[in-house]
């Protein structure tokens, strides 16, 4: 399992790369989603995703899956949903001033 | 603290206050308070150290500076130092005296500017040839090339001064570095920072493979400061500088530096035949160069620039050919070359005296007559009778005429080149029969730059017509210092054996220590009729005749150009240095955030990959791992389909479902994965985000289908593959080796302390508001952030009335 979640990860990696390079704004934005899902993804995956129970003590399980990873991905998840919120709104905001979401519109006169 | 330290910080002190004594008196000009300072340490070092006949005491004091690494303020004084500090208080005091008249007019010159910047120089002059510090010489020595700038660059609103004062200051600072590595490689070999416990390690270092980088990293220091072939171009451009100081600093003190350098050294390097070629070979180069370059010059200035060049390349290739004396350590042979290290003493003291009154009188026809320029020239003998004296005497110094001082320097010149020829090392046996015969004919030129500057000013025909001022005899004040000079330049002429006893000895002593044999320095006039004698006779006959032939050979194109043909590969360096380091940003910094992002990629590739393929870190574990159900096989294919799908979406709506898809399939594998509160947080997000893409998107362009080059798109394709290639290696051999560290998950604590200790059930939820729960605090504190960002960012406006 760890394998094939390995391989999803770097799809999602290279699709996310992919995005990142290209002169639209937006597709910019929706890589960096995409990479935030394969930080995700890679941080549960590592902890090793042997069988167990949900971290839940209600269960009374003889062993459970690891709670750790699980807590940071989720203080991961609430920051990158900020900070993908912001930059959303701040694509909003340079297309409102500039007219364009192209990058190499973007890039300013040649004196600056 | 002793005297002599106060001596070397007394004009740094004064140069704090004059700008209040400029302020505060301003009807008496600056220099008169200026005046006294050089006077006292003159007349203090003259009394308290010069030795009267008796034997000569060394001064040693030291004042911890940074003691921690070495670092201490030492002051070493002995015959060599004694004579620098001599000549920087002396003829400071006679060039500030002159000063005073020549910028006369207090109230369009910024005087405190010029004194300030004087009496740093002279502080920081006084610091280089008295400190024993490595360290504690190179800061003075930088402090020497930081005020030379300044100096030169007084008269700030003229473009040449500009000029001068930069390429002084790039080439000085330039040998400075270079100078303070080679000092870091002596550190390096001996351990210590101290010249005096460097020169009695010399014998151990010689061997060392440090030893000729040294050498030459501080012999490239030497060379720029003293204007040596092909450092000498500042040096011409210098002359932009007020009189004065071209008569201080750029002939009688700080070009001597590196002269003083090398003399320093001398008892360290110079045991090696590498010390005895470079010296000697680029002292020549210079020495031929600049009196050739001299003859070109139309501008009495320009003349003596070169000419200065022309005699240090004479005195450091004398201390070249003086070095033998230490190769040679036998009896009677040494004292043979010695000779050259004792007239480079001579020369040196010489030099000094001539060149500063030829200075002063340059300024004095300059002030009094409104130009520099030979071709103006003619006809003052009459006219400034006193500047003429004071112009015959340096002159016939200079070209090396008895009675005088220079002709005393020149043949001992020529004893110490025609010494030379009798070395037999490294092949100077062949070659040696060059350096009398290089030196012949740079005297020849020296005769005849030394006559047209005679007679191109003093003789020939009056033309008023071509002046801007009246001429007429300079006012008493400016003709004091050359005067004094001028006297000087007779007594020692005549009477040499004064300096003999008094100074020359001391310094010779102290630039070759392990000179053991007593030895008498005997300077006369006469010394029969020997080959030095002929030299000089034959010197002035063939000079004669190449004058009188001027006009004839000074056609030739090499002399029509005044400025060195050097400068153009300056000038066109320094472009080619900004034009090319303009070119190599531009390159790189093309203001395209793809382009930036590919060389961070491309960078992380190269640099993950190489770590993981040089320490062949990959590794796969295939047995370790959980089986993978049926149900998750599909949702993982889907997953990775819609991803592959998005970068050829070209709707956006569609683009934002299939993300939104994206996301609520990694909220369903978290459920598949067991971990509710992610899946649940996610499925949240992920609705939040889908709403807020929405939006967005509704106020921003269609997704124009993007036409791109295919080169533009492979390159893209390979970069972000590699990436995905080195980001899954490094994840397969993480895995796999995890276990192989031997350190356990510490996730048991969690799951059995997450009852007994916080209380709580929900083991994700304990860890993030209990046991982690700063973390959780801050990431708060990040969302209110971005929701504060939001916010200004929507209501901000741009251009004029905000209502945030």
């Amino acid at each position: 399992m760890e394998i094939l979640m390995i391989i999803t990860v770097g799809v999602l990696v290279t699709v996310s790369t992919y995005l990142l390079l290209t002169k639209s704004l937006l597709r910019v934005v929706l890589g960096i989603v995409l990479l935030s899902h394969g930080a995700h993804l890679l941080l549960l995956t590592m902890s090793g995703l042997k069988e167990g129970a949900p971290p839940l003590l209600g269960e009374e399980a003889a062993s459970y899956a690891d709670p750790l990873p699980q807590a940071l991905i989720l203080t991961a998840i609430v920051i990158s949903f900020g900070v993908t919120a912001f930059l959303l709104v701040l694509a909003y905001r340079t297309y409102k001033e500039h007219k364009t979401d192209d990058l190499d519109q973007l890039r300013g006169s040649a004196d600056e | 603290m002793s005297t002599l330290h106060y001596l070397v910080l007394a004009p740094f002190a004064l140069a704090i206050l004059i700008p209040f004594v400029y302020r505060w008196f301003r009807h008496i000009h600056t220099g008169w308070f200026v005046l006294p300072l050089p006077l006292v340490l003159f007349v203090y070092l003259f009394t308290q150290y010069l030795p009267f006949g008796g034997e000569f005491k060394t001064a040693a004091e030291s004042v911890a500076w940074i003691p921690s690494i070495g670092v201490n303020f030492d002051i070493y004084l002995d015959g060599l130092s004694l004579l620098f500090a001599l000549l920087i208080t002396g003829i400071g005091t006679l060039v500030v005296l002159y000063s005073i008249y020549y910028i006369a007019n207090k109230k369009d010159e910024p005087l405190n500017n010029f004194y300030v910047y004087l009496l740093m120089f002279m502080g920081a002059m006084l610091g280089v040839v008295l400190s024993d510090n490595l360290i504690v010489i190179y800061v003075f020595w930088e402090i020497t090339s930081l005020s030379s700038a300044l100096l030169i660059a007084y008269w700030f609103h003229k473009e040449k001064s500009r000029y001068g004062a930069q390429k002084s200051m790039l080439i000085t600072v330039a040998g400075g570095f270079a100078m303070l590595a080679g000092f870091s490689l002596l550190y390096i070999m001996t351990g210590t920072f101290s010249i005096q416990a460097i020169i009695e390690q010399a014998g151990s270092i010689m061997t060392h493979s440090l030893f000729i980088p040294a050498m030459l990293l501080v012999l490239l220091g030497a060379f720029t400061k003293s204007a040596q072939f092909p450092f000498h171009i500042w040096l011409p451009d210098a002359m932009e500088a007020p009189t004065p100081v071209s008569a201080y600093l750029h002939s009688a003190t700080m070009v001597k530096a590196g002269i003083y350098l090398v003399a320093r050294f001398t008892p360290v390097f110079a045991g090696t035949p590498e010390w005895f070629w470079i010296l000697t070979s680029f002292g020549l180069m210079t020495l031929i160069w600049g009196s050739i370059s001299a003859v070109r010059q139309k501008d009495l200035k320009g003349i003596l620039a070169f000419s200065t060049i022309s005699q240090l390349g004479l005195i450091m290739s004398l201390l070249g050919l003086g070095s033998a004396a230490v190769l040679y350590n036998v009896e009677n042979v040494d004292m043979l070359y010695a000779t050259a290290i004792i007239a480079a003493v001579f020369h040196l003291i010489n030099h000094a005296t001539f060149k500063g009154s030829l200075f002063m009188v340059v300024g004095i026809i300059d002030h009094e007559t409104g130009t520099r320029d030979i071709r103006k020239l003619g006809g003052l003998m009459t006219i400034m009778p006193i500047t003429f004296t004071i112009s015959l005497i340096g002159i016939a110094s200079m070209a090396g005429l008895p009675p005088f001082n220079g002709f005393l320097s020149k043949e001992m010149f020529f004893t110490g080149v025609l010494n030379a020829t009798t070395i037999d090392f490294f092949n100077v046996s062949t070659w040696g029969i060059l350096f009398p015969i290089v030196a012949w004919i740079a005297s020849v030129f020296t005769f005849v730059y030394c006559m047209i500057m005679f007679f191109r000013t003093f003789t020939g025909k009056h033309q008023p017509e071509k002046l801007e001022k009246e001429a007429h005899e300079a006012p008493m004040g400016l003709l004091i210092s050359p005067i004094v000079l001028a006297s000087l330049v007779v007594i020692f002429g005549l009477f040499p054996n004064i300096l003999s006893y008094s100074i020359i000895e001391p310094t010779v002593q102290s630039i070759l220590p392990n000179y053991t044999d007593e030895f008498y320095v005997n300077i006369y006039h006469w010394h029969g009729l020997n080959t030095e004698l002929f030299m000089t006779v034959a010197v002035v006959l063939f000079g004669a005749l190449v004058f009188l032939n001027l006009k004839r050979w000074q056609e030739a194109t090499f002399f029509l150009k005044e400025r060195d043909p050097l400068n153009r590969l300056y000038d066109g360096g320094l472009d080619g240095l900004v034009a090319g380091s303009q070119r190599v940003t531009n390159l790189q910094l093309t203001g395209l955030l793809r382009d930036y992002f590919a060389y961070m990629m491309v960078f992380m590739i190269l640099l993950l990959g190489w770590t993981i393929f040089r320490f062949d870190a990959i590794a796969f574990d295939f047995v370790n791992v959980a089986t993978v159900s049926p149900y998750l096989w599909v949702i993982t294919l889907v997953l990775i389909a819609s991803v592959i799908s998005v970068p050829f979406i070209s709707n956006r709506i569609g683009a934002i479902i299939v993300v939104g898809v994206i996301g609520f399939i990694i909220a369903l594998l978290f459920v598949v994965l067991r971990a509710p509160d992610l899946a649940l947080t996610q499925l949240l997000v992920e609705t939040v985000m889908v709403v807020l893409f929405l939006l967005c998107f509704y106020h921003l362009p269609e997704l124009k289908k993007e036409k791109f080059t295919p080169r533009f798109k492979l390159t893209n394709l390979v970069i972000s593959i590699g990436v995905g290639l080195v980001v899954t290696l490094t994840a397969f051999s993480a895995h796999a080796m995890r276990h192989d560290i031997g350190v356990e998950s510490i996730s048991q604590f969690f799951i059995e302390a997450s009852k007994p200790l916080a209380g709580g059930y929900n083991m994700v939820n304990v860890i993030l508001v209990d046991f982690r729960g700063l973390d959780t605090l801050l990431e708060v504190l990040v969302l209110a952030v971005a929701a504060l960002g939001v916010v200004t960012m929507i209501k901000l406006k741009m251009k004029g009335g905000e209502d945030v």
